[in-house]
């Protein structure tokens, strides 16, 4: 057991608490719930047939995504404009982002996914559609901006600038791409969406969305604290690296 | 800091990135010739008179789009290359006077930029604007401008001087100005009368254009300062 082992050791223990801990055992509990609900219990769609179990997945993943991006969006104001700004906010905007983009990834797949089975395409020009693309993108970017270097407030106010730009940006992506659309007048494949749902699927939509959001807070949490020590370790710097790469050279 | 001396300092850094432009030649003997290849390479890759036609003005747009990109590259890698932007920071020039300075003198360029663009349109897809049409089209150029040299210079300045930005300014910049691309190429259409669209039409595109370059131009000049003040 050398000195470097010990010390990660010592890191995972440091980003868990009790709150943390059974905050994850109830979202595990959950996601349980959520697969024996979404996969056996629940019945198949009468329009979309077994397909529709993906939207278990889907339409919370898709709300985690966007519940990330506002969290984002709220913690970079705080960031720039609270007079006592604290790299707190920074941290808190740079997980949720990681965490949003994740997601986003994930819905965007299973969408077409469920797209391909359902309308028999895996992708549409819809407005919402395209803004959900081009958000993704957009953080990605943002993601990549954190990642720049410098100080941590040089990366804080460099991202939390460009998050609020974000906010700005989507909208009128949002507003361009549906003008551009309603011009090319394309046949709606969402057929009639007065539908009523099952009661069973709405409520396992239901807790889908809980669930994944709970998930969303405990990653949220473990993130922020493993960003604060990985700014921590960036700033006792350059020397204990070094010494941690002779320590790894030396027990190898 | 009061306006006119934010217009001053406005004024002397667009004349300088101008003149450093002008005697540098970077933008006319690479720039340029770099947007009227993409030009030759749309027709090399769509293979067919009408369907350049009918592209023509999507394409127009897209290869400023993308010596957009160029153009801010080179803005700050004049900047950046002596510390020059530091020494401006260090020295308490006003940042909304850089971002106003810097914006203009890219907007100039653009201007040069889109006229051989469309000159390239009417020559090589043949496009050919009515009068009215023209009228549209100046009118279409000087507004996606504006918005397009707003944010080019604001996200150029997010990332100047860090490692990596030659790839990073893409990856910010395009979702950026996808409504500029949306709002130009409709409003360039019917200037261009692609597929009868009458010229009528091509105005309301213009509204997009315009809450584009206002929100960019307003939004940079005001969040410039905390972007390079570091």
């Amino acid at each position: 057991m050398t000195a470097a082992s010990v010390d990660t050791n010592r890191r995972e223990r440091v980003t868990g608490t009790s709150f943390t801990r059974g905050l994850g055992a109830v979202t595990l509990v959950g996601i349980a719930w959520l697969v024996l609900f979404g996969l056996v219990v629940t019945p198949a769609d009468v329009n979309q047939g077994e397909s529709v179990r993906i939207m278990y997945a889907h339409v919370p993943g898709a709300w985690l995504a966007y519940l990330a991006f506002v969290v984002t969006a709220i913690s970079s104001a705080m960031y720039l404009f609270r007079r006592t700004r604290s790299l707190v906010w920074d941290r808190i905007a740079g997980a949720s982002a990681e965490i949003g983009v994740l997601f986003m990834g994930i819905s965007l797949v299973t969408g077409s996914l469920w797209g391909r089975l359902t309308w028999g395409t895996f992708w549409t020009w819809d407005a919402r559609l395209t803004t959900t693309a081009f958000l993704f993108i957009t953080y990605v970017g943002y993601l990549a901006v954190r990642n720049l270097g410098g100080t941590h407030h040089q990366r804080a106010r460099r991202s939390a600038v460009l998050a609020l730009l974000a906010v700005l940006e989507i909208p009128l992506v949002h507003f361009s791409v549906e003008l551009w659309n309603s011009l090319h007048q394309e046949a709606s494949v969402v057929g009639n969406t007065d539908v009523t749902m099952d009661g069973l699927m709405l409520f396992t939509l239901f807790l889908g969305v809980i669930v994944f959001t709970l998930m969303y807070v405990w990653m949220l949490m473990h993130r922020q604290r493993s960003l604060t020590l990985q700014d921590m370790v960036d700033d006792i710097g350059l020397d204990v690296a070094l010494a941690a790469r002779r320590a790894e050279a030396g027990s190898s | 800091m009061n306006v006119s001396s934010t217009f001053r300092v406005a004024r002397l850094i667009a004349a300088k990135d101008l003149r450093v432009e002008w005697r540098s030649r970077v933008v006319t003997n690479q720039v340029l010739p770099f947007a009227v290849l993409v030009m030759v390479l749309f027709a090399f890759a769509l293979d067919s008179d009408a369907v350049l036609e009918r592209v023509a003005p999507g394409l127009v747009w897209l290869a400023t789009i993308f010596s957009v990109l160029f153009l801010v590259a080179r803005t700050y890698a004049v900047e950046t290359a002596d510390g020059a932007l530091d020494a401006l920071r260090s020295a308490g020039v006003d940042p909304m006077g850089i971002f106003l300075g810097k914006t203009a003198a890219l907007a100039a360029q653009l201007l040069v930029l889109e006229a051989l663009l469309v000159s390239a349109a009417v020559i090589l897809y043949r496009a050919d604007p009515t009068p009215s049409g023209t009228v549209l089209l100046v009118t279409t150029a000087l507004v996606a401008t504006v918005g397009l040299a707003s944010v080019g210079t604001l996200y150029g300045g997010l990332a100047a001087g860090v490692k990596g930005r030659e790839t990073l300014l893409p990856l910010l910049l395009l979702p950026v100005v996808a409504p500029v691309l949306i709002g130009a190429t409709r409003a360039t259409e019917s200037a261009f009368r692609t597929n009868g669209i009458a010229v009528s039409e091509g105005w309301p595109w213009l509204g997009l254009l315009a809450v584009f370059a206002a929100i960019f131009s307003v939004v940079g000049a005001v969040a410039f300062g905390s972007l390079i003040d570091e």
